[in-house]
C-alpha cells in the first residue's frame, strides 16, 4: 500500500512536472517567437553550425537563427569590442577556449541559465555557478594524407612530430585563433613545456587558423601531416571520402569542451535560452555525435562505430581558470617561436 | 552696389567652406587626431613608450623590413611588366590590342585578395595545380613555385599593382609628340635605340610616378598579406596592425606602428606631385597629328606571347581556378562528373545565414558612398574647376588629401574616434560609410575633375550671357554635359567600395558584415568552395559595373576611345 502510494506521488510529482515543464515551455516560446530571431556567436565550424541553425528553425519556425561563425579568439575580441562601444548584439556564446567564459562570468556578462536536461551531464560540462556548459567536445589530433604518407611512416606520437624528416611537411592552426588550439597548446606545454614547441617550429610548420584548416589543407595535399586539429573535422573529411588518416598519439589526446552561456545583455533572452535549450536536447547532441563526429556530455547519446569512444582516450583536459589566465602568453610564445 | 558684391562672394563661399570643414573633420582630422593622441598615450599621460616598445620589438622589425622588401619589389616588378606592355600597346603595331586592354583593365578592378587566394591554389608548393602539372611533366620532386613566400607574395601582389604603372605610362606615351621619335629614325637610330634614348627619357617621370604608385599599393594592402604571408610565418606592417587588434587589444601600439605607413605614404605621394608637376618636357603635353605606330617585324608575336603570358597569370589562371573550385566538391582534385556538383552555390546563397546580409550590407554601402561620394566629388570639381569661391584651390587640395591615408590606418583611427562618445558609430554600417568614402573621395575627385575640365565654361558663359541663371545653366547646360563623367565617378566608387578589405577588417562587427570580410573569415577557416563561389559573385558584380560605366563614357576607363 505504502509503495502504491509513493508510486502514485512518484508520477504525480513526474507529470506535475512534466506540466510545469510544458507550461513553461509554452510561455518561453512564445515570448521567443515575439523576439523573432537569436543571434549566435559561435566557433563550432560552419556547415556543423548552419547545421544546427537550420534544424532549430525547423522546429521553432518563425524564429531565425543569425549564424556569426569565426574563430574562438576572434569572438571574444568582437564582443569585447562591441562591449565597450556600448553595443548589444550577441545573444548566445559558443567558443572552444572555456577561459573565455571565465573571463566573461568574472566581468558579469553572462546570464545565470541551466538549460533543461543538464542534470545529467557530467561535472566536466558543467560550470558550478550555473553560467556555461559544455554543448560539444572535441580532441585534438594529429592527421595526415593517406596518399602521402604511407601507414607505417606516419607520426604515432606527439613527439614524433619533432623529427627533422618532417621539415616542411607540417601545417598547425593558430591558437590566437582558435580555442581548440589555444587548449592544445596548454595542454602540451604541461606534457612537454614549451620546449616542444620551440622545436616543432624548427620544421618549418605551414600556419593556418582554424582548428578545421590543418585537416582540409591535409586532405587537399598541401601538407602531408597536421601537429593538431579538432577531431571531429578530420572524422567529417575522413566520411567523405577524402585521403585523411587520423592518429591518436598515446602520450594522451587534449580535451576540449567548448562551452556556451548566454549573455547578460542578449538582446532575444527568450529566444537566446530556447535555443540554447534546444542544442542540449538529445536529440540535437546525438546530430552532433552522428553527422559532426563530435563528442557529447549527453549520457544517452550513441556515437559512431568507426571513431573510438571517449572512454577509450587518454584524455589531456586544461582547466579553465589556467586557460583564461595563461591566454596571453600562450598566443606571445607561439607567436614568438612560428613567427605569425 | 559694392556691398551686394561682397554679400554674394560671401553667401556662396561660407556655407560651402563650412560643410566641407564638418566634413573633413568628420572624415579625417578626428580620426588622425586621435590616432596620433593615442599613439603618444598611456595611463600615466603622454608618453613615447608605445613608440619606443613597437619599434624596438625584433619581430615588429621584421614585418617593418618585410613591408619595404614587399614594396620595392612590387614597384620594381610592376615597372619591368607595365613599362613594356604601356609601350607595346601605345606605339607597335602590336595585334590584338583591345582585348589586351580588356584584360588589363580587369585585373585593375580584381579585388587583390582575391588574386591572392586563387593563387593559393595554383601554386601552393604541393596541392597547387601548376606545381602539380610541372611535377607530372617532369618528375620533379620539388614544385615550380611555392606561393607561400616573400618572391610569391611580391609576385602576387605586382600581378595585381602593374595596371597602376601602365595606366599611368600609357596616358603619358599619348602626348608625347611622335616628331621627335621620327626625327631620331630619319637620323638613322634603330627602333630599341628611339625608344630607349628618346621615347624612355620623355616618359621617365611618369615612369617614376608609377612606380611610386605601385609601390603605395603594396604597402596599404592588407588581404594578400594576410592570405600568403601569415601561413609562411611572416608579418607585414597591415598584418601586424590587425593583430594588434586581437585580445588583450593593444590599440595604443597599433596607432604607433600606424604613424610611419601614414608618414610613408604622405611622403611618396609629395614626392609623386612634384615629379608630375614639373614642367620643362617640352616634347610631353602635346598631340601631335597622326602617328604611325612602330612595326614590330618577326618579335610581333613574342611579344604578344610575353603580353598574353601575363595576363594568363593575373585573369586567366585565376578566374579559372576560382571557377573549378566553386563548381567541385574537393578543389585540389581533377574536374571529373564526380567531382561535380552545384551544393557550393547552394550552401552559401541559401545555407549560409552570413551571405544574406553581407550582399545586403555591401550593396547598401556600396550605394549610398557612391552616390554620395560622386555628388560631393562633382561638387567640390565645380567649385574648384569655376573658382566659385575664394580658396578653392584648397578646396581642391583637401579632397584629395585622404590619398595618403592607408586602408589599414584610417581604420585604426576610425575606431578610436568612433567608439567613444560623443560619436558611437563603431558598430553600425555609419562607420563603414565614413571609411569608403574617405577612402574614395580622392579617386571621385580625380575622375570629376576631369569631367569638369572636358566641359568648357565657355558654353556656360554664353548660357549667361543670354540671360540663365546660374543654376539654370548649372541644369540644362553642365549636368547633361558633365552626366556621363558622374556617372563614371559613382561606377569607380562603387568598384571601390565593394572590395574594400584593409579598413573592413578591423571596422566590421558581426552585425556589419560586408562580403570582403566574409570571404576573409571563410578563409580562416578554410572553406575554399565558399569563398570561391563568393568572389565570382563579386566578380561579377564588378563587371556589371564597369560595362554599366563604359557605357555611360563610351570608351574603357584606362583612357582609349573604342
Amino acid at each position: 500500500m505504502t509503495r502504491m502510494v509513493s508510486a502514485l506521488v512518484a508520477a504525480v510529482v513526474i507529470l506535475g512536472s512534466a506540466a510545469v515543464a510544458a507550461a513553461q515551455d509554452a510561455a518561453l516560446v512564445e515570448a521567443a517567437k515575439k523576439e523573432g530571431k537569436v543571434v549566435w556567436y559561435t566557433s563550432l565550424v560552419l556547415p556543423s553550425a548552419e547545421k544546427v541553425a537550420k534544424l532549430f528553425e525547423a522546429a521553432y519556425p518563425g524564429i531565425r537563427v543569425d549564424v556569426n561563425r569565426t574563430g574562438s579568439q576572434r569572438i571574444l575580441q568582437k564582443i569585447l569590442q562591441e562591449l565597450q562601444a556600448g553595443i548589444k548584439n550577441a545573444d548566445v556564446v559558443h567558443t572552444s577556449d572555456a577561459g573565455h567564459f571565465v573571463l566573461l562570468k568574472d566581468k558579469k556578462l553572462l546570464l545565470r541559465y541551466l538549460p533543461q536536461g543538464i542534470d545529467k551531464f557530467p561535472a566536466g560540462f558543467k560550470d558550478k555557478d550555473g553560467y556555461y556548459f559544455g554543448l560539444r567536445a572535441t580532441v585534438n589530433v594529429i592527421a595526415y594524407n593517406t596518399r602521402a604518407v604511407a601507414a607505417a611512416d606516419a607520426p604515432k606520437t606527439w613527439k614524433d612530430l619533432l623529427d627533422a624528416k618532417w621539415k616542411g611537411k607540417l601545417v598547425t592552426a593558430h591558437p590566437g585563433y582558435s580555442g581548440v588550439i589555444s587548449t592544445h597548446v596548454l595542454a602540451l606545454v604541461h606534457l612537454f613545456g614549451w620546449d616542444y614547441f620551440k622545436q616543432l617550429a624548427q620544421n618549418k610548420v605551414m600556419i593556418t587558423q582554424s582548428a578545421a584548416d590543418p585537416l582540409t589543407v591535409v586532405a587537399s595535399g598541401e601538407r602531408p601531416v597536421a601537429v593538431n586539429g579538432g577531431e571531429y573535422s578530420a572524422y567529417q573529411l575522413k566520411k567523405k571520402g577524402s585521403p585523411i588518416e587520423i592518429v591518436y598519439p598515446k602520450e594522451g589526446v587534449p580535451l576540449v569542451v567548448s562551452p556556451t552561456a548566454i549573455m547578460a545583455a542578449a538582446p532575444h533572452p527568450s529566444a537566446a535560452k530556447l535555443f540554447t535549450d534546444f542544442t542540449f536536447t538529445r536529440e540535437i547532441q546525438q546530430v552532433m555525435a552522428d553527422s559532426e563526429g563530435l563528442y557529447t556530455g549527453h549520457p544517452e547519446v550513441k556515437y559512431p562505430t568507426d571513431k573510438p569512444k571517449m572512454t577509450e582516450l587518454k584524455l589531456l583536459p586544461v582547466d579553465p581558470e589556467e586557460l583564461e589566465k595563461r591566454n596571453e602568453e600562450i598566443k606571445k610564445r607561439f607567436v614568438e617561436f612560428f613567427g605569425a | 552696389m559694392r556691398s551686394t558684391v561682397v554679400r554674394s562672394t560671401f553667401d556662396r563661399s561660407v556655407p560651402v567652406w563650412i560643410a566641407t570643414a564638418v566634413t573633413l573633420v568628420l572624415l579625417m582630422i578626428l580620426p588622425l587626431g586621435w590616432l596620433g593622441w593615442v599613439s603618444v598615450s598611456s595611463e600615466q599621460g603622454a608618453t613615447l613608450a608605445n613608440y619606443v616598445q613597437v619599434f624596438g620589438d625584433p619581430h615588429l622589425q621584421k614585418a617593418l623590413w618585410n613591408t619595404i622588401v614587399l614594396a620595392f619589389w612590387v614597384g620594381t616588378a610592376s615597372l619591368a611588366v607595365g613599362v613594356p606592355m604601356a609601350w607595346l600597346t601605345g606605339r607597335t603595331d602590336l595585334p590584338g590590342k583591345r582585348v589586351i586592354r580588356a584584360l588589363i583593365m580587369a585585373s585593375f578592378v580584381t579585388p587583390p585578395f582575391l588574386g591572392a587566394f586563387a593563387w593559393v591554389m595554383l601554386a601552393g608548393p604541393n596541392a597547387g595545380l601548376l606545381n602539380k602539372i610541372y611535377r607530372g611533366l617532369t618528375g620533379s620532386d620539388d614544385p615550380l613555385m611555392n606561393i607561400f613566400t616573400m618572391p610569391g607574395l611580391i609576385f602576387v601582389v605586382a600581378l595585381y599593382s602593374f595596371p597602376y604603372v601602365y595606366i599611368m605610362i600609357v596616358n603619358t606615351l599619348e602626348l608625347i609628340a611622335s616628331d621627335l621619335e621620327e626625327a631620331g629614325a630619319i637620323l638613322g637610330a634603330s627602333r630599341l635605340r628611339v625608344a630607349l634614348t628618346i621615347t624612355l627619357p620623355l616618359a621617365f617621370p611618369a615612369i617614376l610616378s608609377g612606380f611610386i604608385l605601385a609601390v603605395l599599393q603594396a604597402l596599404a594592402l592588407f588581404g594578400s598579406p594576410a592570405i600568403l604571408a601569415l601561413p609562411a610565418g611572416f608579418h607585414t606592417i597591415t598584418t601586424q596592425i590587425w593583430s594588434f587588434f586581437q585580445y588583450p587589444p593593444k590599440v595604443e601600439q597599433a596607432a604607433a606602428f600606424s604613424i610611419p605607413l601614414l608618414l610613408a605614404t604622405a611622403l611618396l605621394l609629395q614626392l609623386q606631385k612634384r615629379l608630375l608637376g614639373r614642367r620643362g618636357y617640352a616634347g610631353v603635353g602635346g598631340k601631335t597629328g597622326a602617328r604611325r605606330p612602330i612595326p614590330l617585324g618577326r618579335w610581333r608575336w613574342v611579344a604578344l606571347a610575353g603580353v598574353f603570358a601575363v595576363l594568363a597569370c593575373t585573369i586567366v589562371l585565376p578566374y579559372a581556378v576560382l571557377a573549378k573550385a566553386a563548381f567541385a566538391k574537393a578543389w585540389a582534385q581533377p574536374l571529373s562528373w564526380d567531382n561535380l556538383t552545384l551544393a557550393n552555390f547552394t550552401f552559401t546563397f541559401f545555407e549560409y545565414s552570413a551571405t544574406r546580409d553581407a550582399v545586403i550590407n555591401t550593396l547598401e554601402l556600396g550605394i549610398m558612398t557612391a552616390t554620395v561620394g560622386a555628388v560631393m566629388a562633382a561638387l567640390l570639381a565645380y567649385v574648384t574647376n569655376r573658382r566659385l569661391v575664394p580658396g578653392h584651390q584648397a578646396l581642391g587640395f583637401l579632397a584629395v588629401a585622404p590619398v595618403v591615408i592607408p586602408g589599414v590606418v584610417l581604420a585604426v583611427g576610425l575606431f578610436i574616434a568612433y567608439t567613444r562618445p560623443p560619436l558611437v558609430l563603431y558598430g553600425t554600417l555609419a562607420i563603414l560609410f565614413v571609411a569608403y568614402l574617405t577612402k574614395e573621395l580622392p579617386v571621385g575627385y580625380a575622375q570629376a575633375d576631369t569631367t569638369f575640365k572636358g566641359v568648357h565654361p565657355e558654353l556656360e558663359e554664353a548660357g549667361r550671357i543670354l540671360g540663365a541663371g546660374r543654376l539654370r545653366v548649372l541644369r540644362e547646360i553642365t549636368a547633361p554635359l558633365a552626366k556621363s563623367g558622374i556617372i563614371a565617378t559613382w561606377c569607380f566608387v562603387f568598384i571601390g567600395v565593394i572590395r574594400e578589405l584593409s579598413a573592413s577588417i578591423i571596422l566590421f562587427t558581426p552585425a556589419t558584415k560586408v562580403i570582403s570580410v566574409v570571404i576573409f573569415d571563410l578563409k580562416e577557416e578554410g572553406q575554399f568552395a565558399a569563398i570561391s563561389v563568393l568572389g565570382l559573385f563579386m566578380l561579377a558584380m564588378t563587371f556589371g559595373i564597369v560595362l554599366l560605366m563604359q557605357t555611360a563614357l563610351g570608351r574603357d576607363f584606362l583612357g582609349a576611345k573604342d
